[in-house]
């Protein structure tokens, strides 16, 4: 097995655990590299077929690539898709800074899809390497009643056994990307290849490394306009991932409280 | 695997405040590895907080570990060396916080234990060094930290080296370098120290590039647990990962517990070149078979010739990481694999410091020790011991939503009951007889049945067992005694003293005892028989006429008795595994009948049995009961 087989059968089985102990489970699809791959890599799982809605929680503020995207693969890999929009920002929490506000706009829209469709169990497509306190997560990474999380409470988690199980009323947040990098997101999307956004590739000298909403979400210099160009720049870079995303880097701990007040 | 992708987990563990966050800063900044902006975003952390530079900043993610000073829980990060990739996980080192130590560590293909040379080893650099053994981390080094504020001194070291290379010794733990650092200063992290030019050996970075990627465990037997079974497209998909050995098309699987078997047809996979003709350990695959057979999560696929064990009891070392005392008695979900299921703690064996690696007794076992205890499962498993496998001889504990416990697996004294539980063949018919078991009732007077006679030796079960037997023939009873001496000269004869001989022997009895009984006898058993799970098999042979007799007595009493002399060679080693001694004995849970000769005599103990049959096995009480 090579480095990519290994990371690929770690989130298979991830995958097909959720599957198994979940009653009611759907995916994030936020439309991004990530998550796309990891659809592919529950059709992977699943063979062929995504055995649970794909949920994209919408800020109506995406890019309209994102939006053409969408409409294209919901059709062409069969998902059942289901898209719910989210309350404005005034009904945000007004002591969090201005981009984090913004953002918090997911983690209501999320609250509210979950509490309509009574589902336990999300699947959401973060990564350790991408942010501090996702490097802190778990893979079965328990939710309390209001979404929040837990952060000084985390329950262990080794040997390839999860906590599966949850008190009723609160549910399980599975993130089978964890153990994933950036630059193996862009390995596997070209070894697989498996279709993106086109906002990712350089136009004008500048580039989209991570996609959120298009006013809070900003381009880098690069002239990479084709994947295997992106792994070359990131084999390199020294700039993280995120630093396009106004909202982490407005307070040092800007983004831990959008996250543990349920954000992904 | 291609090394300029592969990398390298390395766990950094070690007692709170001995530099542990701090050695990761320190090598991400002296090998370029700091993302842009980061260390300047450290700054001003340190100096909103009017704080020196602090580099376990870089991990401590959360604002509850900044504001303290304290790791809380583990993290992960990512940086390269000229060979490879390596994933640095970083551990609490704060007792509070062992739950995360071990979450981090776990994950690990190598473990950097820190030891702070002015403070020396510490609670938690013990506990930490015992557990990584026991999570099965084996490549570990040591690094002396804090050489700065020793004056660099080569004593103070050596002294080090010294007293923990001897505790690592003790639980079989080689480290492969002992290195003196300083991750405030640098020293010796990346670049080798111009203050301790008496150490010749690594650096912290070539020491890890040392280190090997732990590679998949293809060589042992085919290990793959059934996670799940879908229907997809007319197919039936047996979905799950194979832990250890190859899989191939045309193999013959057989299913444990289940104890079917089935051959594999295909070898499913979406998106490939080609449909894969192999699979093997790590992968995560799918497969269909030729033949319908009924297979379901939690079972274990191997090859015929190199089954799992299937028990129901077994041994565990445990670490316990619960809120609440695991005690005797008390009950938990057991993940096993993909198997889940109910287990009690039948008997907590010893509980172990791991300070000084002494033992103790105790009923229970508090949050953060290891104990070795005896685990019963309320069904039959398929299982491995660690030493064995190490993949599937290992076990978490759930309580109340959470993992609170992990444990590996060993069957010292235990035996594999797979051969016990008989394989039926669908063409054997059993012959009905023209006379019935009521004909025979009422020539003899009273009912057919088994007296399982049950206790430690020197209990006296002989003695009791030929005393009833000549009472109830003087009372006209049809009756006989078998008792384990007397089988081991010719039915037994070809069976010795291992674990699974001797319950073969008791499943010999019990099924001759059953026959016995429905030819109208009452057949007496006098037979240590230790282990409950034969007991419970015995039981089964027996049917409705199964009656339970504990013949009690404490192991001092026995051992004062020893009519056959055998606790004294026992006690000389003379005889390995000997009950009470060396060898477990599992108390009934609910006999039929307790009889305790301890405090009664011969006579009256035989009287109690003797009331006790006639009252259940006299036919006239049978109808009044039904």
């Amino acid at each position: 097995m090579n480095h990519l087989d290994v990371l690929e059968s770690q989130s298979i089985f991830i995958l097909r655990e959720a599957f198994n102990r979940i009653d009611k489970l759907a995916m994030l699809w936020s439309l991004g590299k990530d998550s796309n791959v990891m659809i592919w890599l529950a059709r992977k799982a699943f063979f062929g077929h995504v055995p649970f809605p794909a949920v994209h929680i919408d800020t109506e503020k995406k890019f309209p690539e994102m939006y053409a995207f969408r409409d294209r693969y919901v059709a062409e890999w069969g998902l059942n898709f289901i898209s719910d929009t989210c309350p404005p920002v005034e009904e945000m929490d007004a002591t969090l800074p201005p981009a984090a506000r913004s953002a918090a706009r997911k983690t209501a829209g999320l609250r509210t899809l979950l509490e309509s469709h009574r589902f336990d169990g999300v699947i959401a497509g973060i990564r350790r390497d991408e942010e501090g306190s996702r490097a802190k997560e778990r893979y079965f990474s328990p939710r309390g009643a209001r979404g929040t999380w837990e952060i000084k409470e985390q329950p262990p988690e080794f040997w390839g056994q999860f906590n599966t199980t949850f008190p009723p009323g609160t549910h399980l947040r599975i993130h089978p990307l964890l153990h994933w990098t950036e630059i193996d997101i862009w390995r596997y999307t070209l070894r697989e290849s498996i279709p993106t956004v086109p906002l990712y590739f350089a136009r004008d000298g500048k580039r989209y490394r991570s996609l959120g909403d298009a006013d809070i979400t900003f381009p880098i210099a690069s002239d990479a306009g084709t994947i295997p160009e992106i792994i070359a720049e990131l084999e390199t870079t020294k700039i993280s991932e995120r630093s396009g995303r106004a909202m982490d880097h407005e307070a040092e701990d800007a983004f831990e409280r959008l996250r543990t007040q349920g954000y992904m | 695997m291609d090394a300029a992708q592969e990398s390298l987990k390395v766990a950094i563990v070690g007692h709170v405040d001995h530099g542990k966050s701090t050695l990761v800063g320190r090598l991400f900044h002296d090998t370029g590895s700091l993302p842009e902006g980061k260390f300047a975003a450290i700054q001003a952390m340190c100096q909103r907080r009017g704080m020196p530079f602090e580099w376990a900043f870089l991990m401590d993610a959360l604002q509850a570990e900044r504001d303290q000073g304290v790791t809380i829980d583990t993290a992960q990060i990512w940086f390269r060396t000229a060979r490879r990739g390596y994933v640095i996980i970083d551990a609490p080192g704060h007792k509070e916080f062992l739950k995360n130590m071990v979450t981090g560590a776990a994950a690990a293909d190598a473990a950097l234990l820190l030891i702070d040379a002015a403070e020396g080893i510490r609670e938690q650099s013990r506990r930490h060094g015992y557990l990584l053994h026991l999570l099965g981390v084996r490549q570990v080094m040591v690094a002396v930290n804090k050489m700065d504020l020793v004056d660099y001194g080569r004593d103070r070291y050596e002294m080090i080296v010294r007293d923990y290379g001897a505790y690592l010794e003790e639980l079989g733990v080689t480290p492969r370098h002992f290195i003196p650092v300083s991750a405030r200063q640098g020293d010796n992290i990346a670049h080798p120290s111009a203050a301790m030019a008496w150490y010749r050996g690594p650096t912290i970075l070539q020491a890890l590039d040392d280190f090997q990627v732990m590679t998949q465990p293809d060589h042992l037997p085919l290990r793959f647990p059934v996670q799940d079974v879908y229907r997809f497209d007319e197919r039936r998909i047996i979905a799950g990962r194979i832990e250890t050995g190859v899989l191939r098309v045309g193999d013959s699987l057989l299913f444990s517990p289940a104890n079917r078997v089935g051959k594999v047809k295909t070898i499913e996979a979406w998106n490939v070149p080609s449909q894969p003709i192999q699979a093997s350990a790590g992968m995560s695959i799918g497969i269909t078979l030729e033949e319908q057979i009924f297979v379901a999560r939690g079972e274990v696929a191997s090859h015929e010739t190199d089954p799992p064990v299937e028990s129901d009891v077994f041994l565990a070392r445990l670490f316990w990481l619960g809120d609440r005392d695991l005690a005797v008695g008390s009950r938990y979900t057991m993940k096993l694999n993909t198997a889940e299921v109910g287990v009690v703690v039948q008997s907590i064996d010893r509980v172990i410091d791991t300070n000084d690696l002494s033992t103790k007794v105790s009923a229970r076992v508090a949050r953060n020790e290891v104990a070795e205890m005896t685990l019963r499962a309320d069904s039959m498993q398929a299982l491995d011991t660690f030493t064995a496998s190490p993949p599937t001889g290992r076990f978490v504990l759930v309580d109340d939503y959470s993992i609170a416990g992990g444990g590996i697996i060993s069957m010292q004294g235990y035996a594999d009951q797979r051969h016990l539980v008989a394989r039926r063949s669908s063409n054997i018919q059993r012959v009905a007889h023209d006379v019935t078991a009521e004909n025979r009732e009422r020539r003899n007077g009273h009912k057919g049945g088994v007296l399982w006679f049950t206790g430690l030796s020197g209990a006296g079960k002989s003695t009791v067992a030929v005393a009833v037997e000549r009472r109830l023939f003087n009372l006209g009873y049809q009756t006989y005694v078998l008792d384990g001496d007397n089988v081991r000269h010719g039915l037994n004869g070809d069976l010795g003293f291992s674990p699974e001989d001797r319950a073969e022997n008791i499943r010999r009895v019990g099924e001759v005892a059953a026959l016995i009984s429905r030819a109208g006898m009452l057949c007496i058993t006098a037979f240590i028989s230790p282990y409950r799970s034969d007991r419970d098999r015995a039981r089964l042979a027996g049917g409705a006429q199964f009656a339970e007799i504990f013949i009690k007595a404490d192991l001092a009493t026995c051992e004062q008795r020893d009519p056959k002399g055998l606790y004294k060679k026992a006690r000389a080693g003379d005889i390995p595994e000997f009950t009470g001694i060396s060898a477990p004995y599992e108390v009934p849970e609910a006999p039929d009948l307790v009889v305790d000769t301890a405090s009664l005599t011969v006579d009256k103990a035989v009287e109690r049995v003797v009331g006790y049959i006639q009252t259940r096995f006299a036919i006239d009480a049978t109808r009044a009961r039904n």
